[in-house]
Order: structure tokens, then sequence, then C-alpha cells
């Protein structure tokens, strides 16, 4: 050690037993001192590492799913196929009911026409040996995309007889095999891709008919079963919107008065002793027991509808009022007292000189606290499994009445699929997608902290 | 969707009988020049809208809750009398039918004549009284509308009345926390009452296999609901958990409070608790297929069986969320251990290590382990993490590398989301779920009650 080797003692004499005994103690001392600040700085390194390696993981694994291969082909929309009559027009005589009936009837039709056949028409001329392989050429492109021709159909019947350019998503499968998620040396019964069709997604991405496309499909899709490709985040990410905007309406409101009575206005006695702890404990409460909360008193007493975002919604804000009473209680306490006593001192009521001075003080920190209880609500699973928000749905929610799923029960749903090596990376981008909301809300928080932070 | 409408018409209300009142105080003040008004005009206005909206809000709520039975009661008294005398359990499905039909959802079977008469009826009966809501809140607005507008005076307390109201509003808001507790407890108890006259309590706290079997099975084979396994897993993953974080968040926090720079400090802080901000479903995602396989695979090379999904594996990534919990909280305690303290060892020669080993920590230890405690409630409640990656089986093992269930997984497993409470294959979650919550609220009670000694103590 270099400040023994300095000591002006070792240079005129030779150390006495004690002082080589103190030495030596020093030295294991430092020694022992070393280990320990290098086991701390370990321990914020090993931490620091294990939120950078999940970020890089999950990031690793999602990104590629926003890419997704589709196939470019020129549909022709045949009249011989789409054998349906004219669009109808609203006559001048006819009500409005009555045209939508026949509006109605008429979309029926166009939903029977064969749009399969246009695309594996049009394939055909893409793959010279088609004919002969009928049922693998049905696979090509994923099924729910037939839907998309017939969407355009009806919202233009004069593209019938035309020619239009399209990319249309292939199966999943093809996907897995282009991305190389699935290992291409294994035996032809252990692979998802029949040897033709394997020969022509090599041969279409070759030419580059079959390319990554940015996938619109995951955000602007409902989920779907049927058709892998085209499952979407746009049901849930509904589902979690409907859900917040109950949590805001209700719990931030709710948690502010309730704080503001509790902080300003609240005697201090037994009773609210007992509130105050309650409050505490019901912000540690484990989140599933909301969930069971929800599912006997909400749906099982109210006979409110399962599945629904409002019930998810009255859920989480139950869930987050602790969390919306504790910030605000805080921040309220912050503000000094001479604001308040400059207000009464000039003659305002108590009220006044609350919601006219204090409370406006303390907005920043009130949103805070509230934007932080949003995204806690944003990113809970448990209680939403319990109320039935785990159920498949395969259409966006149109009000918070209707039957919806969540952004983080969706993650839940499609870790679960049995096409493993699509959906891990699917999951992975929906995760990024609920991460990425979640982090935003938080800089929100942080922003407005740094902003409007006060040091009285 | 009619009741939205309605709660509009309110909030117009109100917004009308605000300018109507403020108004008529102005003009009210200008008649009397020599009289003062007690109040601003813009309490006056309050006043009369709160008169116009809460009497017709408050019958719309009383409307909204007796109104159903009294349309249910109303449309079973006119079915023809040889089925208003079946017992309540049919006329439920009969009503069921009826109320689909109504709402033009289909039904099993053809309907009646009699469940279409019966259907129109309803239909007739609740158009009725929509109508008849609408009018009589209309009457109720109006009335009180023009009683607060008369009621104005300038000696009228227009004030004292609004500030009563709202902070009458504010008590009834503080109250929902509790109504909350009071929620939680009271369904939780009842349900698990239900389910103890399946199950009598001692086989339930103190047996040893979890085999619930499905309800459809039948009476004769009951299952076995035995808490032990259930409770053994929960423990054992939380203990992984703990074993993991304390080491991990301890010394983060010694580091940071005592050792870093203000620079690392002012980053590293932050950055460590950006993984309490993580939904816990992502970490469950990250247990499955990344920390699972990853552990599987170190097992094999020491030749060990570890299966991916596990107690460890759980326990592992549990105690990754909980490094954050038990970091910030135990920097804040050492942080606020008085800096004399410090002072008085470093002085005497102690190095920096040995005054936080013995002087600094043990002054803390009290929040600590309060921190601690709170860590240990949060692990026992999660639930995402061992759903995905805890392998949902329910033996009674010592073995952390083989799957277990938890009490939470399945407290998920149970409810299916069907609401049909009446199995006690659904109702042992609730049995479970009082389990669970009086277990985390021993713990939140201990160490709020310690970390609140503490901070007493240094204050």
């Amino acid at each position: 050690m270099t400040i023994i080797a300095e000591n002006p003692i070792k240079s005129v004499a030779a150390p006495s037993q004690v002082q080589q005994k103190v030495i030596a103690s020093l030295r294991k001392r430092h020694r022992k001192e070393k280990l320990f600040r290098s086991l701390g700085l370990s321990a914020v390194l090993i931490s620091l590492a294990l939120v950078a390696l999940l970020f890089i993981n999950i990031f690793a694994k999602g990104i590629p799913a926003f890419w997704q291969s589709a196939i470019t082909l020129d549909i022709y929309f045949d009249p011989k196929i789409i054998n349906v009559p004219q669009k109808p027009v609203q006559q001048a005589d006819e009500s409005d009911n009555d045209f939508r009936q026949r509006d109605l009837a008429w979309q029926n039709q166009v939903g029977f026409v064969n749009f399969n056949r246009l695309i594996a028409d049009s394939l055909q001329k893409v793959l010279p040996d088609a004919a002969k392989h009928r049922r693998d050429l049905g696979r090509v492109v994923t099924s729910g995309e037939r839907f998309a021709l017939r969407d355009m159909v009806v919202a233009d019947p004069s593209v019938i007889g035309q020619t239009h350019t399209l990319h249309l998503l292939t199966d999943a499968n093809i996907d897995v095999w282009l991305k190389g998620n699935i290992d291409r040396s294994l035996p032809d019964n252990q692979q998802q891709l029949s040897p033709k069709m394997r020969e022509w997604v090599q041969s279409l991405s070759e030419q580059g008919i079959i390319q990554n496309r940015f996938s619109l499909a995951l955000f602007m899709n409902a989920d779907s079963r049927s058709s892998l490709a085209s499952a979407g985040l746009a049901g849930a990410f509904m589902g979690s919107f409907y859900m917040m905007l109950v949590v805001i309406v209700l719990a931030v409101p709710m948690g502010v008065a309730a704080a503001i009575y509790l902080e300003e206005f609240a005697p201090r006695n037994r009773l609210t002793d007992l509130v105050e702890v309650n409050i505490n404990n019901l912000a540690a409460v484990p989140s599933i027991v909301f969930g069971l909360l929800g599912a006997s008193v909400l749906i099982g007493w109210f006979n409110l509808p399962m599945s629904a975002p409002i019930v998810g919604g009255l859920v989480l804000s139950l869930m987050t009022l602790p969390t919306v009473i504790i910030a605000t209680r805080s921040t309220l306490k912050a503000i000094p007292p001479s604001i308040r006593q400059a207000a009464l001192g000039l003659g305002a009521s108590k009220m006044q000189a609350i919601f006219h001075h204090v409370l406006p003080l303390a907005i920043p920190g009130i949103l805070t606290g509230a934007i932080l209880g949003v995204a806690q609500a944003l990113g809970e699973t448990a209680p939403l499994l319990l109320i039935g928000m785990k159920s498949f749905v395969a259409s966006v929610p149109a009000s918070p009445f209707d039957q919806a799923t969540a952004l983080p029960v969706q993650i839940y749903l499609w870790q679960g699929n049995e096409l493993r090596n699509f959906f891990e990376a699917r999951t992975s981008a929906a995760i990024i997608v609920l991460l990425m909301m979640m982090i935003s809300l938080n800089g929100m928080a942080i922003w407005l902290r740094k902003k409007y932070e006060k040091r009285w | 969707m009619s009741n939205l409408s309605l709660i509009v018409v309110l909030l117009v209300l109100l917004a009308l009988g605000y300018q109507f009142g403020t108004r008529r105080s102005r003009s009210i003040a200008t008649v009397n020049p020599n009289l003062r008004m007690h109040s601003r005009p813009h309490h006056y206005g309050m006043m009369v809208g709160l008169w116009a909206v809460l009497p017709a809000f408050f019958i719309l709520l009383l409307w909204l809750w007796l109104s159903p039975a009294v349309i249910n009661a109303m449309m079973i008294s006119a079915l023809p009398t040889d089925i208003s005398a079946q017992s309540t359990e049919q006329l439920r499905v009969v009503t069921q039918r009826i109320n689909n039909l109504a709402n033009n959802f289909g039904v099993v079977a053809d309907a009646a004549p009699w469940e279409l008469q019966a259907a129109e009826h309803f239909r007739q009966l609740k158009a009725n009284s929509a109508l008849v809501l609408t009018a009589l809140i209309a009457v109720i607005a109006a009335v009180g509308m023009l009683f607060g507008l008369l009621k104005i005076t300038p000696a009228l307390k227009a004030r004292h009345q609004v500030e009563r109201v709202v902070k009458s509003l504010l008590v009834l808001c503080s109250t929902v926390a509790i109504l909350t507790t009071i929620g939680i407890v009271l369904s939780m108890v009842g349900e698990t009452l239900k389910f103890f006259s399946y199950i009598p309590p001692t086989e339930f706290f103190f047996g040893t296999t979890w085999n619930p079997r499905f309800s459809t099975v039948g009476v004769g084979e009951q299952g076995s609901f035995g808490l032990v396994p259930l409770l053994a897993g929960t423990m054992m993953i939380s203990a992984i958990a703990m074993l993991v974080a304390i080491p991990l968040g301890l010394m983060v926090a010694v580091y940071l409070a005592e050792y870093a720079p203000y620079r690392l400090r002012n980053i590293a802080k932050p950055a460590i608790e950006v993984l309490a901000g993580i939904p816990t479903i992502v970490y469950g995602f990250f247990a499955l297929v990344t920390v699972g396989p990853f552990l599987r695979d170190l097992g094999n090379t020491f030749g060990l069986t570890i299966s991916a999904t596990s107690a460890l594996t759980a326990g592992v990534v549990m105690g990754i969320m909980i490094i954050p919990f038990i970091s910030s909280l135990s920097d804040d305690i050492i942080t606020q251990v008085p800096k004399t303290m410090r002072d008085g060892s470093l002085g005497l020669g102690a190095t920096k290590s040995e005054t936080i080993i013995k002087v600094v920590l043990p002054a803390a230890l009290p929040g600590i382990v309060g921190a601690v405690l709170l860590a240990a409630s949060r692990a026992i409640g999660e639930t995402m993490i061992v759903v995905l990656a805890a392998g949902n089986s329910p033996a009674l093992t010592a073995n952390p590398f083989e799957a277990v269930s938890t009490v939470t997984v399945t407290i998920v497993n149970q409810l299916t989301g069907d609401n049909d409470f009446s199995s006690p294959q659904s109702l042992v979650a609730f049995a479970l779920g009082l389990t669970l919550f009086v277990i985390t609220l021993l713990l939140n009670v201990m160490a709020l009650v310690i970390v609140r000694k503490y901070r007493e103590q240094y204050e």
C-alpha cells in the first residue's frame, strides 16, 4: 500500500512488533474496503446490465416483426368471378333505412365472391407450375387478405374489371421461413412448408416478388386466429385506450378530491389515521385481488358485461386510486403553508384558499402522479384476466361496453399461440409498442416535474 | 346510452343554472345598490346550478337502481298464471329468455307466442319507463332551478351552501378507498364462506394435494383442495426472488448512497428504477423465452436437470423485478441516517466500509427490514411472471429446479372468466385470494409500522 510505503517511521527504524501488527491489519482492512467497494460497484453494474439485457433482448426479438413478408401481385378483378349486380344507389323516394337494407344485402353478395380465386389466378402468372399444386397455391397468401380485396370492391365497385398491383401479406409460415426462424435443415416432415412451397418462396423472394415490407397489419388489424399473419394490435389498443379513459375520468378526479380532503380538511383523529393506513395498504394489495373484487362485485352483483373495457377500467381505477391519492397528498404537503395563510389573511374562505391558490400550484405534481398511475394501470394484466378479458376478440371495440382485450392481455394471449416461431417475434413487437407507450408516459411525467418543479 | 345522454343534459342544465343564477344575483345587486350581497355572483350561480342538478341526479340514480326490478315484476305479473307460478329459479330462466327476445338477441328454440307477447310488453314497459324518467327529471330540474333562483336574496349565504356541497363531495371521494377495502373483504369473505360449505376449512388449509378436477366431473368426485403445495410454491419462488434481490438491491443502495460520484448516481438511480416500471407480463415473457432456456442449458452443462419453466426461473426474474423496490427504499433510508453517526465512526479511525457495516446499516436496519417486507409482499402477490414461467404443476416439492404452482397462478386458472360462482372449483379462487390478501396485509402493516417508527426516530 502506498500510504504505508511512504510512512516516515519505516525509513527511520525497523517497525516494532506492534507497528508491524498495525500495518498488517491496516493492509487487511484496506483490502476489505476495496473489496466492499467493488462489490457495490459490481451490484450497480449487474443491475444496469440486467436492464440493458432485458431491453436488448426484447428489441432484438421484436423489431424484425415490424416488417413482414408480403407478395406483390397484379390482381385482376375479373368481372366473371366478381359476378355481382351494380352497387345500389339511393333512390329519391327511398327511405334511409330501406337503402341501408339494400346496401347491406349487396355487400352480403360481395362477401360470397370467391376472392381466393382472384389471388390464385394472379399467382399462376408468376408461378408457371402452379396448376399442379392447387393446395399449396391457396396457402401462399394469408387467408385474411381476401377480406382486404372484398373491402376494396365494397368501397369502390369500379375496380371490377381493372388490374391493381397490391402488396398482400404472405402466410405466417412463409414469413418464418424467409426470416430464418425455423431450422432450414430439418427434414421435410418437420417443416411447416411443403418442399414445393419452399421452392416457390425461394424463387419469388429472389425475383423480389416477395419482400419484407413494413407491417401495417400489426397496427391496423384486430387479433385473428384464422389468418395469423394479419393478427394485429388495433383491438387491444382500443381496449386499453377505453380503459385508460375510464381511469382518467374516474380515478384521477376522485383521487385528487380524496387527497384534498385528507390533507387539507380532515381533522386529525383515529378515523383519518385509519383511512391513511387503509390507503397505504390498498396501494400494496396484490393487483390480482382487485381482479377478484371486479369478478365478484362488478360482474357478479352489478351484472356488468364480461370482458368489457368499462369493467376493466373500473377495476384499474380502484387499483390506481391509492397511487393518485398518495402522489397528490405529498404534492399538497410540499406547498408551503404561507400560501394558505396569505389567502386566508386576505379574507378568502378555506375552500377558496385551496381551490384558487394551493391547487393551481400543485397541478404539475398532481399531473405527474396521475400520469404515473395511468402508466401503472396500462401495464397491468392479472386483474384483467379474471374479468374475462382474456377471451379472443376478433373485432375492434366500438365503445367501452363491447368485448375487448387490452395490450398486456394481448401479449399474454400471443405468447401462448402454438405457432411459436412466428408469434415470439410478434409478441416482442407488441411488448415494444407497450413499452414505448409507457416510456413516453413516464417521460412526460419526468418532463413535467423538471419543468415545473419549484423549490420553496 | 340514453342514460348517458341524460347525464349530458344534466351537465348542460348545470351550466344554464349557473348562468341564470349569476345574472339574477347581479340584477338584484343593481336593483338594491345600498344592500351588500353576501357572496360573489358565481356562488349564487353555482348554487342555482346545484339546485337544478343534484335532486334530479339523485332521482336518476334511484330510478336506475329500482326500475329494473319493478319492470321485471310488472312483466312477470302479466305472464300467464301457470308460468308466473313457477319457482324463482325457473322464472329467472324465463325472464332471461324474454329479455333476449326484447333486445332482438337470438334464443334457443322457437319462441312461444306468450313469450313474444311478454317481450313486446317488456319493451313497452321499458320505453314507458325511459319516457317517465325523462319527464320526471325535466320537471324536477326545472322546479329545482326555479327554487334556487327564487331563493337568491342579498342575505342568502350562497357561498357557505356551495362550499358545504363541495366538501361533502370531497368526503364522498375519500370514502371510496375505504369502501374498496370493505368491498374486497366482504366479497371475498362471502364467497370463501360459500366455498367452506363445500370443503371444510381444515381440508383447505392443511390438505397437501391440489387436484380440483373439473366442475363438470360430478359431485361424486369432489377433488382435493389442499392449500399447502400452492403456498409452498409461492414461498419457494418468493424466497428465491429475495435471495436475488436483497444482496443486489442492498449493495446497489449502499454504493449509490455512500460511494457513487454524483453523476453516476444521477444516471444509475433512474436507470435501475426503470425496472420497477416495466409491466410484469414483460418480465414473464422474458423469463419464458430467455431466462428459462438459459438456465436449462446452464444446468445441462453442470449435469443438472432444470426444467425451463421452474421455481428457479420465476424466482430469478422476480428477483430482478424487485431490485429497485429494495434499492430505492433502502437508499432513502440510508441517506436519512444522520451524518454525525458516520463522522463519529470515521473519526475513530474506521474505514468507510467498516462504518457502513457496523454503524450505518445497523442504524438503518429497521427501515431496511420494512423495505424487505414490502418487497416480499410484492413477490408473494406477483402473478404474471409465475403464470408464464413457474410451470403450473401443483406438486409439493422442495426442488427449485422443478415446475411448481402458486396461489396467484391457481386463482387465474380457477376463475376461467365465467360469472358462475357456484362450484367449489371457482369459489376456491376467492378462498385463495383471501389467504393472499391476509398474508400481504400482515406483511404490509408490519412494514408500515416499522418504517414509520424508524422515521420518527431520526426526524
